[in-house]
């Protein structure tokens, strides 16, 4: 029975892990063309990843559109995770179900509703499509992670403040945000990675001259075969371990997920 | 009574399901008294602390402090000091921080709230406790640090919301105390919401017995301990039989005990401790369902003709057993007399 465990965890483990150590090592070959096991091992693909200018173009719109978008999930999202703590609403079940539906919409769905009925019509700049589009999708993740760090924050400690002569606004400021700050830290880590690794809704929405870091490796995959986009891949996917272990050490990131 | 301090008048708190929570309820309370709203739960009680605190707005009622109507004005701006059942300490801040939280708002210099905060910290026996976070402190060190935190700001009132509920009972004696000393060396009005008659007898000099959010009862602790004004205030009380007096018969609305004791006023209604009804001799009789060791004394549980009436007997007086008829006295002397039952 404990050999049995063992054994599917470790398939459970190849399974997960597997792909990744693939990618990897394609990534490593010093041959021309896209295959594993790896011709030879070179670090040529990552040099060339590296010094390509369209992907670091890509990258770094990527990371200002992950950041940018997660600021303003945050913005729009504290508040209403805190309306819908706090007051009873009247329509507040209602508010709650539409904040959280764009998560549960398929991102094509989204993209394809956007472009059609939003960016041709009323002749959106691409960028701001993409900000529009992207903090959209984020603010259903904020109002859920930073609404459970209120759920767990007692009212009375904003009371005691407000009657210790702080204004609502300053019992926020002063006692709220400081005891729900992981909550935010973790929100904006998700939503960063959501957002950094969002095609579908990206898809509709990229213009001439302006791609996401996935729709430019999505195009290159079509025209290009070379380990390059393996090494890319493995290259982000160790970003991400990095990040995610700082966080897991740093705020216990699994607590709020 | 002087210039009372804290005035409420025609207080209704409606939250729209069923009754008011608060129900036309008028207050005075005089400087440096302690005056305890004592009921059940959904009394009204909290309600009526908050709308003081200005957590709640009244739908009708003034709300007077020190000679100002402070209805309308917000919470943060009534100085009035408020110390919860739960704590509340902000989870974030040392010891010191918290008890500084009302004094930093109020843009002191940072000597006055250090001089400030150790003077709060020693009134509270917490000196030397400056640096912990509240997480490292027992519940009742936390419900200390809660009081200092409120005493800080020199509030003309204190409201306190059942403070001594979370403590184990040894701690609730001791903090008893402490709360009595406190307010006899600062001299602050307490407004102190409890359900436990013991503490309200022992700390009040005034106790509000409330029920269906009005005031049952206002007076002293021996007036409202020995002459319960009302039946609910009476079993609130400790009184377990009250019966009506009816043509000279004493009786409950299941049945007729037997004669009223001369001098029972007809249509009123009467009561007594179980420590009051004296057993062994009397006109009325009664089965003995169950008696139970209390240690000084035992307690028995009657069933009689008008229902169940409740004694208690020293130890050491003969001892009745279960199924046993015994005979039994209800003397006027020392009976609560209600209007009603």
């Amino acid at each position: 029975m404990r050999g049995a465990s063992a054994a599917v965890l470790g398939l459970v483990l190849l399974f997960l892990i597997g792909p990744f150590v693939v990618i990897l090592l394609a990534g490593l070959s010093a041959g021309d063309t896209l295959v594993f096991p790896p011709q030879g091992l070179s670090l040529r693909w990552f040099a060339a990843v590296l010094e390509s200018d369209s992907l670091w173009t890509a990258f770094v719109l990527s990371l200002w559109l992950a950041i940018g978008s997660t600021a303003l999930a945050l913005a729009v999202g504290i508040p209403a995770a805190y309306a819908l703590a706090r007051h009873r609403l009247r329509y507040g079940e209602t508010a709650r179900a539409v904040l959280t539906s764009p998560a549960i919409v398929p991102g094509l769905v989204v993209g394809l509703a956007l472009l059609r009925y939003f960016v041709v019509p009323l002749d959106v700049s691409v960028l701001s499509a993409l900000v529009l589009a992207h903090t959209a999708l984020l603010v259903p993740y904020a109002v859920r992670v930073v609404g459970a760090s209120l759920a767990n924050l007692g009212v009375d400690i904003e009371e005691a403040a407000v009657t210790l002569g702080a204004s609502r606004l300053r019992a926020f400021a002063l006692v709220v945000m400081p005891n729900i700050r992981s909550g935010l830290l973790a929100a904006f880590i998700l939503g960063i990675v959501t957002s950094f690794n969002q095609l579908p809704v990206s898809l509709f929405l990229t213009g001439p001259g302006v791609a996401t870091l996935p729709v430019e490796m999505m195009v290159a995959m079509e025209y290009t075969y070379d380990p390059s986009l393996a090494a890319l891949s493995s290259l982000l996917a160790l970003m991400s371990v990095a990040v995610v272990f700082v966080a897991e050490r740093t705020l216990g990131l699994s607590r709020h997920m | 009574m002087a210039e009372p301090l804290l005035s409420l008048s025609g207080l209704r708190v409606d939250f729209g399901a069923g009754r008011p929570a608060v129900d036309g309820l008028d207050l005075a309370v005089a400087p440096g008294e302690i005056v305890s709203l004592l009921g059940p739960s959904g009394c009204g009680k909290t309600t009526t602390m908050r709308v003081v605190a200005g957590l709640i707005t009244p739908q009708a009622g003034r709300v007077w402090l020190a000679g100002r109507d402070i209805t309308e004005l917000p919470p943060n701006k009534r100085g009035v000091g408020l110390v919860f059942q739960s704590y509340a300490l902000f989870p974030h801040l040392s010891v010191f921080e918290n008890v500084a939280f009302g004094l930093r708002l109020r843009r002191q210099d940072a000597d006055r709230i250090a001089s400030r905060v150790g003077a709060m910290l020693e009134m509270v026996g917490l000196t030397g406790f400056e640096t912990r976070l509240p997480r490292e402190l027992s519940g009742g060190q936390q419900q200390r640090v809660a009081l200092a935190r409120a005493v800080a700001i020199a509030p003309d009132l204190l409201l306190l919301d059942e403070p001594l509920s979370n403590l184990d009972a040894r701690l609730r004696l001791d903090m008893r105390a402490e709360l009595a000393r406190i307010q006899r060396e600062s001299g602050v009005t307490m407004l102190y919401v409890t359900h436990d008659q013991a503490e309200a007898l022992a700390l009040s000099t005034r106790i509000a017995v409330m029920a269906d959010g009005r005031i049952e009862q206002l007076g002293t602790p021996e007036d409202v301990y020995a002459s319960p004004a009302t039946a609910f205030v009476a079993r609130f009380m400790g009184f377990e039989t009250i019966l009506a007096v009816r043509d000279g018969i004493l009786a409950s609305a299941s049945g007729a005990l037997g004669p009223a004791p001369a001098g029972a006023v007809n249509g009123s209604a009467l009561a007594w401790r179980p420590g009051q009804v004296l057993l062994g001799s009397g006109a009325y009789a009664g089965r003995v369902e169950a008696a139970s060791f209390q240690g000084e004394s035992v307690e028995y549980l009657l069933s009689t003709a008008a229902g169940a009436v409740k004694a208690e007997a020293p130890a050491r007086a003969p001892r009745w057993r279960e199924g046993e008829t015994v005979s039994f006295d209800l003397p006027l002397a020392a009976a609560a007399r209600l209007p009603s039952v």
